[in-house]
């Protein structure tokens, strides 16, 4: 069995596009969290996102992709091209049916299937509505399987293609997905990662209305506080992450080390409550101790703990209860911190962002930080890395998603062993 | 002793001419379609009239009030076949150990009509009138949650969206997740739900569905008649375990085996390459550890458009030579199911292994020049121990299994 390498990165975020500007902002604990452009927001209870500026003609993309993709797929054809770059492979020297994708998104194309229904139904005044003005590729914006097509057509692949749709926990599950397919042979290479654009009126409406999203309107730099007392809810954010997963033999044969090996992964379900969490994070607890067990790691070995932390008042408490229950005594010892909080929550593409940003912290071999961190909730007494970014020595990063479904994973990423990747 | 094959040993069918495994069975060995005008909303003005639909569905009879208002019919419909399917095995998961059982399903259009229903409430009143259940009911995701929350079901968790080709993904992956210590056992299977307005208008979108107003005349695939196709709503849904499990626990039945599986995916439009169909099949015997002669029926996916058909006709006859395996599409009776098309041909696979039997497609004249098949358009008895079930996804999705008997 071959383990799986990150050997190419490619990330669209809030803050800028590319993995620099990502790794700058994440390194700065500066906040890209802002009052929402995208649309008029009167009458939203939570009118603060975490925007991507992003020009689809100055990422690369021609008029035919971006007429045909939504915002989601876009970033997708972006991240894929940056990861295809960074990995330095030859895709033309490599046999399609060994090249597999797998993409994670909890919402898929949303932004444009809700911008069609309001021209079809003459905005929302006809149910049964107007075929007449309905454009060529809005099937694909029902079908979030349009993603893993943009991404399979750009890279030529013709091995296995999945899209993960398993709400917020898709970024991570995706890649674990993907990391399967690599361990049992199926394929060499597997684009993998995850993708949301989900800042688009129906969704911020249905966060308004289970009052998850932060109402902290007038501070919208401020407003995600991850294990915080004061914390309020997540802020809605947008991007991707996209990486070229590759057998470590394969990068081994082309002599390359790669950024970071995929050493386990597992998810687990509550069964408890759609959006409910039990305080005792059970089910989180046994993804780590799964995930962990896979990678054959121990709590000591564990050197970052790359958190969920989306701001919720029953997230923060549910995940540092697991993190307690999984890694024993090291959950006091270990740095625990949320990119969500600069970054905010992407649904689907945040756990992708969140492997990117361990990727980044073992490369550089610091910590990012927990911004907005200032009151800390004595539920909450671990160490989240406040404000500031940290040095540390880093080998082995855990990194977890929680969501919708009571869905929970939890995977373990280490430095593979060989030579340095430049 | 350890017996780590993964089988099937509960089924739950949710189809369009039959709810309940057998009711759907013998209908399709019947010949009898559930393909009729649509009657969700008033289809006059729309390119596509008819559709494939679950007759006398009361989906309160399988899903408790209080569910039944957070989530989206397509939901409903797999709650339903779940049930089914565990009652099928006589299986209660609230029996097993606490993270031994998974649940992995296919989506592909997720909870269209109630995504509708929220979108027009808020473009027509405002953002306020968006429901609580918008969060959890829509999204591709919701069927998994709320099958693991109604049954207690801990362990592993899943959901594929490769459009029709997922009912065949998710029970590759249900067997991924067998091959490992901490899984012993999956609820799996499909189903899908988007004949809504909207939802209707996007499937069109692709010009694939068939204008046809005669249910009878809409959905003939491999014929020179092939003019698009018809969907619908439903799937089915599995109780898949390790055999050594299902023999320790006294299984009532066991359907079959999972012996093989392969995905593939097409070149970019436009591209010279062929398609990768073929490739797809010859990986799953490969995996099954099969020849072509081992196969006793192929389950197509029939897309009932005249290119594609020749393209499957065309890799079925390359794998298996001309006109030499029995070729069937049940789904004429039943139309695309998207995410549970797949996976009701898996049933009718199982079902015409258990019953040496091979269901008919229906409403087909005369084979198109171009599909070198023999297609089997009455119902036809024979030794049925292989079956090989081919699903294609919108957008280049290829995949294929084997079920082998017991």
């Amino acid at each position: 069995m071959s383990k799986a390498v990150v050997t190419g990165i490619g990330v669209v975020a809030p803050g800028g596009i590319g993995t620099r500007a990502f790794w700058d902002l994440l390194s700065s604990g500066r906040t890209a969290t802002r009052a929402i452009t995208h649309f008029d927001t009167t009458g939203f209870r939570s009118r603060i996102g975490a925007e991507v500026d992003f020009d689809p003609a100055d990422s690369g993309l021609t008029h035919q992709e971006t007429r045909r993709m939504d915002r989601a797929a876009q970033f997708a054809a972006v991240c894929t091209d940056e990861a295809i770059a960074d990995s330095g492979l030859d895709f033309a020297g490599i046999d399609p049916g060994r090249i597999g994708v797998s993409i994670g998104s909890a919402v898929g194309c949303t932004v444009s299937l809700e911008r069609e229904y309001v021209v079809l139904s003459d905005t929302g005044k006809n149910w049964l509505v107007d075929e007449t003005y309905q454009v060529p590729h809005l099937y694909s914006y029902m079908a979030p399987s349009s993603l893993g097509c943009e991404v399979a057509w750009r890279v030529g692949a013709e091995g296995p293609v999945a899209v993960v749709s398993t709400g917020c926990t898709s970024g991570l599950d995706a890649v674990g997905h993907a990391v399967g397919l690599i361990e049992e042979g199926t394929a060499d290479i597997v684009l993998a990662g995850a993708t949301d654009a989900p800042i688009s009126p129906i969704t911020v409406a249905c966060f308004d209305a289970i009052k998850a999203t932060s109402p902290n309107n007038e501070d919208p730099e401020h407003a995600l506080r991850p294990f915080d007392r004061r914390r309020n809810g997540f802020v809605l954010g947008e991007g991707a992450a996209i990486f070229v997963l590759e057998s470590a033999e394969h990068a081994r044969r082309r002599g390359v080390r790669g950024y970071v090996e995929i050493g386990g992964f597992a998810t687990r379900s509550n069964a408890f409550h759609m959006t409910g969490l039990k305080p005792d994070g059970r089910e989180l607890s046994e993804a780590i101790a799964v995930a962990m067990d896979r990678a054959h790691a121990n709590p000591e070995d564990i050197d970052y703990v790359n958190a969920h932390g989306s701001g919720t008042k029953q997230n923060d408490r549910h995940e540092t209860a697991a993190f307690k229950r999984a890694l024993g005594e090291r959950a006091h010892q270990v740095p625990v911190s949320s990119i969500k909080s600069m970054i905010g929550h992407s649904l689907g593409a945040i756990g992708s962002l969140e492997i990117a940003a361990c990727a980044l912290a073992l490369q550089n071999q610091v910590v990012p930080p927990t911004a907005n961190l200032e009151e800390p909730d004595p539920e909450c007494d671990l160490d989240y890395v406040p404000k500031v970014a940290r040095e540390r020595e880093l080998e082995t990063i855990l990194t977890v998603g929680s969501g919708f479904g009571g869905f929970q994973s939890a995977m373990v990423l280490s430095k593979p062993a060989g030579e340095i990747h430049v | 002793m350890s017996d780590d094959r993964a089988i099937i040993t509960g089924i739950g069918a949710t189809a369009p001419n039959g709810l309940g495994t057998e009711a759907y069975w013998a209908a399709t060995l019947d010949g009898k379609s559930g393909i009729r005008e649509i009657e969700s909303f008033d289809p006059a003005n729309y390119t596509t009239q008819v559709a494939g639909q679950v007759p006398e569905f009361v989906a309160t009879q399988y899903v408790p009030a209080k569910v039944m208002v957070q989530t989206d019919r397509w939901t409903h419909l797999a709650l339903a076949g779940a049930a089914m399917a565990l009652a099928d095995a006589g299986l209660d998961p609230a029996g097993m150990r606490e993270y031994e059982m998974a649940v992995v399903t296919a989506s592909s259009s997720g909870g269209s009509e109630f995504g509708q229903r929220e979108i027009q409430k808020l473009w027509s009143n405002g953002p306020q009138h968006v429901g609580a259940y918008q969060s959890i009911a829509w999204f591709y995701a919701a069927s998994t949650g709320q099958l693991s929350i109604m049954h207690g079901m801990r362990g592993a968790c899943g959901v594929l969206a490769s459009e029709q080709a997922g009912g065949l993904d998710v029970v590759a992956q249900s067997r991924r997740l067998l091959r490992r210590p901490d899984t012993t056992t999956v609820l799996t299977g499909g189903a899908d739900h988007a004949l809504c307005p909207y939802g209707m208008v996007a499937q069109s979108s692709t010009g694939r569905l068939s204008k046809a107003v005669d249910p009878e005349r809409a959905y003939q695939p491999f014929t020179a008649d092939a003019a698009g196709y018809v969907p619908g709503e439903g799937g089915a849904h599995f109780v898949m375990e390790r055999a050594d499990e299902a023999k320790a626990r006294g299984a009532s039945q066991r359907y079959g085996e999972v012996l093989g599986y392969a995905a593939t995916f097409d070149p970019p439009p436009g591209s010279p390459r062929p398609p990768s169909l073929r490739r797809a099949i010859e990986g799953a015997l490969a995996d099954a550890g099969l020849t072509s002669a081992d196969v006793d029926v192929v389950f197509a996916d029939a897309a009932g458009d005249p290119e594609l058909d020749r393209i499957e006709a065309g890799a079925i006859a390359a794998v298996f030579g001309p006109y030499a395996v029995p070729v069937t599409a049940p789904k004429t009776m039943t139309g695309r199911l998207y995410a549970g098309g797949a996976s009701l041909d898996l049933a009718a696979a199982l079902l015409s292994i258990r019953d040496n039997v091979i269901p008919p497609t229906v409403n087909v004249g005369e084979v198109a020049t171009g599909c070198p098949i023999d297609l089997v358009t009455e119902t036809r008895p024979a030794r049925v121990r292989t079956a090989l079930i081919v699903a294609r996804g919108y957008g280049g999705f290829n995949a294929a299994l084997v079920v082998r008997a017991i």
